[in-house]
């Protein structure tokens, strides 16, 4: 975690480099003795040179403690000019001038030698570019780097950081250096009251340097205060129960987000099942078309891929639904009446879109571009995130579905799809255009099987068979919540987006998978008509 | 000119002829007996320079076919006589098939890459010690066989039990017996199943004895195929020609009534059912010793679906038109798959929807047509009329 949050630090860093740090041509004058002499120390020499370059250069030296911090600096042995060094893809070495970024060009192997790290100097650089975060940082980068100074509680670390709490108003940042604090005093007081109070302030935190701490203190065998070490298993229990908590809130999360894709998968399905009592088996294929739209709108606007999603909604729905209509008018307009007909034909036309989609993009998975809004997480606390795409789905499954009960309860065509959905041939006598009435449900339900393509094409491979691993999937769902009926499919959904990720962590994935499918088989037996029967004359 | 013609006119009495129930069924099991003796002959006796030399690869062909052949029939006996599609018959096809790869691998002893004469190779790989319970005894033949059958049949009886009992029917069948197929594949492609994971079962060397890749033991193979695919399609034939046969066209037709009079269906249902699944398994076991290898891609649903496309291109119905059926559509995949590959399922997905819309009984249903209403009109024919002119009871159920 620590390596990711500086790794990302570092790549935001680079971006600043090369923005701010164009104007400015050459390193700092200021430090140019310090740099030289940077050359010529000795590895044991290096880490007091350091000390002295942040206490001169301060923010202005960050990449040069990157480059360090990464193995890429280098110097000239004839001019003695640092610089930072890359690989090509040739394996030419291409020099680069550390503080502008301006290419030196290639580099022959015998003109630089490597300014050599070690593993106390790494961990000295570090250091340095915590307390440089916590300077001069963003909020976010200044909590990063307190949260990686709580792995090492120097003396020099806790007098920066009572330095940043004198000056800085943040509420969460403070809370975070009183945590540090807190663990200096378990670890360097000897007063049992002071230390009992700083256990109750580190009791309930998450993160991981209090939890090993504390378990330290349990475990030790030289600390003799028993009422210490209550206090500190108390402390540790109250730590594990929230995590155990955040963790099942965590499975909960990625449970409902699996729970939104079958939810997108199934309702369309739910739709044409309930009120044609057709099986399309094309609907993973419907799926799979407006995954692909998702990839042939970003094709044509590589230059707006943030917005690419927003035009792929209404595309995807416009591709599959014009499919849906056409495979309803094609064929299973001719198959009035008989399901089973209708489920192999409907079969036969998925095959053929799998092989057209093969055909045409090829076998293999595309790419798609998760635009930058949809990607990174909110991280809720050390244990917890939630990754922004899948809320993003979330959301938007539950914005779908309740746009499809507005359609159906509140328009014209949601009215004749009811009435024909309860008895068509009264609904035909009343003067539904039934034919129609079918097309525009068949559409509508492939329209939406286009638009779960869309969101799925963010969390899963786009490629011919993406299809085929939903369709039993969203069938579960339907027949699970009951047939016809809206509220069953989101709440079949739901319900087995979360069994499967709750199963996942004791049984394996593909078990899990299997153990949710064979419950369902056994609830059929149990209510065949799904957890909400349609009731009434129309259900028998 | 003359020759032509009367060829075609005595081919088209012969086929006229087949969709009678009697003496059809008596040419279609003569032409098949004769076949493959020819073809076994001419293989093992005529030399390969010959003209009419039958290659082994042929033999095995066609012995391969065979079995996708009874597999349609037992597809055919619960769908076209007692409505039940069930897509998940390569289901028991696959498990009959592991039942008898288990046998073929214990067969291999320390002929296997690593050399272990207890272990098959896929489980030294993984390190484990011993063979796992369930493989004990696999390596008898009658009991493999046995379990062969057993495992399948149980499953065809729990499920079937599970699922007539509480009245489940049309598509909700459908799907569940898709999802039991998709279940198995799942649970086949893991490691720890002790089945050779995504590989499977392969590397077989002899069977009772015999190597499987001598030319005798290949053409035995598909004469003992060609003997039980026979048995199982005049066993089949009794029983829908039976009073048993009636009852179960008649639950086909209106469940609801057969039941008003007092038939217990669901009995039915699930012992033509287990029938059924048992016929399948007998394919499986035959298909594996030919084919030399089986994995849990013959749990794949698609596998399953397609075996249902060969049964409605035959003539559902007709256990004659399931073999045929099955046999012409093989072929054709065969010959089309190695001229262009990608247009298989392009084929396929066509004859899905052209025979579903246009040819719902059919190619039995097309002799049908030509073959003039003077025999009289098959039960199956009938039925599709009478479902075609009003919504059946399926429909009605899906609807609510």
């Amino acid at each position: 975690m620590k390596q990711l949050l500086l790794s990302g630090c570092l790549l935001f860093c680079l971006l600043l480099v090369s923005t701010t740090w164009a104007q400015s041509e050459s390193a700092p004058a200021a430090v140019d003795g310090l740099l030289q002499q940077l050359t010529e120390a000795s590895l044991r020499e290096v880490g007091s040179v350091v000390e002295q370059l942040e206490r001169t250069g301060g923010e202005s030296m960050r990449p040069l403690f990157e480059t360090m911090l990464a193995g890429d600096l280098y110097y000239h042995r004839q001019t003695g000019a640092l610089m930072a060094v890359d690989k090509n893809a040739e394996g030419d070495r291409i020099g680069r001038d550390v503080f502008s970024g301006a290419d030196l060009g290639v580099q022959s192997r015998r003109d630089i030698k490597k300014i050599r790290v070690n593993n106390r100097l790494r961990g000295q650089l570090r250091d340095t570019l915590a307390r440089l975060d916590l300077r001069h940082g963003s909020t976010a980068e200044q909590r990063a780097a307190v949260l990686a100074i709580l792995d090492e509680l120097t003396e020099q670390n806790m007098r920066l950081l009572q330095r940043v709490a004198d000056t800085d108003v943040n509420g969460e940042l403070r809370e975070l250096i009183g945590l540090a604090e807190a663990m200096v005093q378990l670890r360097d007081s000897s007063d049992r009251v002071v230390r009992i109070a700083a256990i109750e302030t580190m009791s309930g935190r998450l993160e991981n340097p209090v939890r090993n701490q504390l378990r330290r203190v349990v475990n030790d065998e030289r600390e003799s205060d028993a009422a210490v070490k209550a206090a500190a298993q108390k402390a540790l229990d109250r730590i594990d129960g929230r995590m155990a908590f955040f963790g099942s809130m965590e499975q909960l999360f990625f449970g409902l987000s699996l729970g939104s894709v079958l939810l997108l998968a199934g309702i369309g399905l739910a739709i044409t099942f309930g009120v044609m009592g057709v099986i399309n088996m094309a609907h993973g294929e419907m799926i799979m078309l407006g995954a692909y739209t998702t990839y042939v709108i970003q094709q044509l606007m590589p230059n707006a891929i943030e917005y690419s999603l927003l035009v792929a909604v209404p595309a995807a729905f416009l591709v599959s639904g014009s499919v849906g209509v056409a495979i309803e008018r094609g064929v299973i307009r001719h198959l009035q009446g008989r399901p089973l007909e209708t489920l192999l034909a409907t079969f036969g036309i998925s095959l053929i879109l799998q092989q057209a989609v093969r055909s045409i993009f090829s076998p293999l998975n595309m790419q798609v571009v998760t635009p930058a809004w949809m990607s990174g997480s909110l991280q809720i606390n050390p244990v917890f995130s939630i990754t922004f795409n899948r809320f993003y789905i979330l959301l938007f499954a539950l914005a779908v579905f309740i746009s499809l009960v507005m359609i159906l309860k509140k328009s014209s065509l949601g009215l004749n799809v009811r009435a024909v959905s309860q008895n068509r041939n009264m609904a035909k006598a009343m003067g539904v255009r039934t034919e129609l009435v079918d097309a525009m449900t068949f559409g509508l339900g492939s329209g939406i099987a286009g638009v779960a393509g869309v969101a799925l094409s963010q969390l899963t491979n786009v490629g011919p068979n993406l299809g085929q691993s939903y369709i039993i999937d969203s069938f579960m769902v339907v027949v699970f919540g009951g047939v016809g009926n809206l509220l069953g499919t989101l709440v079949g959904g739901f319900s087995l987006g979360v069994a499967n990720k709750f199963l996942e962590p004791a049984t394996g994935a593909v078990l899990a998978n299997i153990i949710v499918l064979l419950c369902l088989i056994l609830f059929i037996q149990k209510r065949p008509k799904g957890l909400f029967p349609q009731r009434g004359r129309a259900a028998e | 000119m003359s020759a032509a013609r009367k060829f075609w006119t005595s081919l088209f009495n012969l086929l006229t002829e087949l969709r009678q129930p009697g003496r059809g069924s008596s040419w279609l099991v003569g032409i098949l007996l004769i076949t493959t003796i020819a073809m076994s002959a001419a293989n093992l006796l005529l030399p390969a320079d010959s003209p009419l030399y039958v290659s082994t690869y042929t033999i095995t062909l066609m012995g391969k076919y065979l079995c996708f052949a009874m597999l349609a029939m037992a597809v055919d006996i619960i769908w076209g006589y007692c409505g039940i599609l069930s897509l998940g018959h390569g289901a028991f096809f696959a498990l009959g098939g592991y039942g008898m790869g288990m046998y073929l691998m214990r067969q291999i002893g320390d002929r296997g890459v690593y050399g272990n004469p207890d272990l098959p190779d896929f489980m030294v790989f993984l390190n484990w010690q011993e063979l796992p319970w369930y493989w004990f005894g696999m390596d008898q033949f009658w009991f493999a066989v046995l379990m062969a059958l057993a495992v399948p049949g149980l499953l065809a009886f729990v499920f079937g039990w599970l699922a007539f009992r509480s009245r489940v029917t049309g598509v909700y069948l459908s799907i569940m017996t898709q999802a039991l197929t998709y279940a198995l594949m799942l649970a086949f492609f893991r490691n720890e199943m002790g089945f050779g994971g995504n590989n499977g079962l392969t590397d077989f060397k002899d069977i009772l004895g015999f190597d499987l890749q001598a030319d005798g033991t290949r053409v035995a193979l598909l004469l003992v195929t060609t003997l039980l695919l026979v048995i199982a399609f005049l066993s089949s034939r009794a029983i829908v020609q039976s009073r048993l046969g009636r009852v179960i066209v008649a639950v086909r037709d209106t469940e609801a009534r057969a039941r008003f009079l007092g038939y217990r269906t669901e009995r039915y249902k699930v012992w033509l059912f287990v029938y059924s699944a048992l016929i399948a398994a007998v394919a499986g076991m035959l298909y594996v010793p030919q084919v030399g290898i089986i994995n849990p891609g013959e749990f794949s649903p698609l596998n399953s679906i397609e075996v249902v496309v060969w049964v409605a291109v035959g003539g559902r119905g007709t256990l004659y038109g399931a073999i045929v059926g099955a046999l012409l559509v093989n072929y054709a995949k065969t010959r089309l798959t190695a001229i262009m590959p990608d247009a298989w399922l392009f084929a396929l997905g066509a004859l899905f929807v052209i025979v579903t819309v246009y040819l719902p009984s059919g190619l039995a249903g097309l002799l049908q047509r030509f073959g003039g209403q003077q025999n009289g009109k098959s039960a199956s024919v009938e039925a599709e009329r009478e479902s075609s002119n009003k919504p059946s009871i399926g429909m009605r159920e899906v609807n609510a």
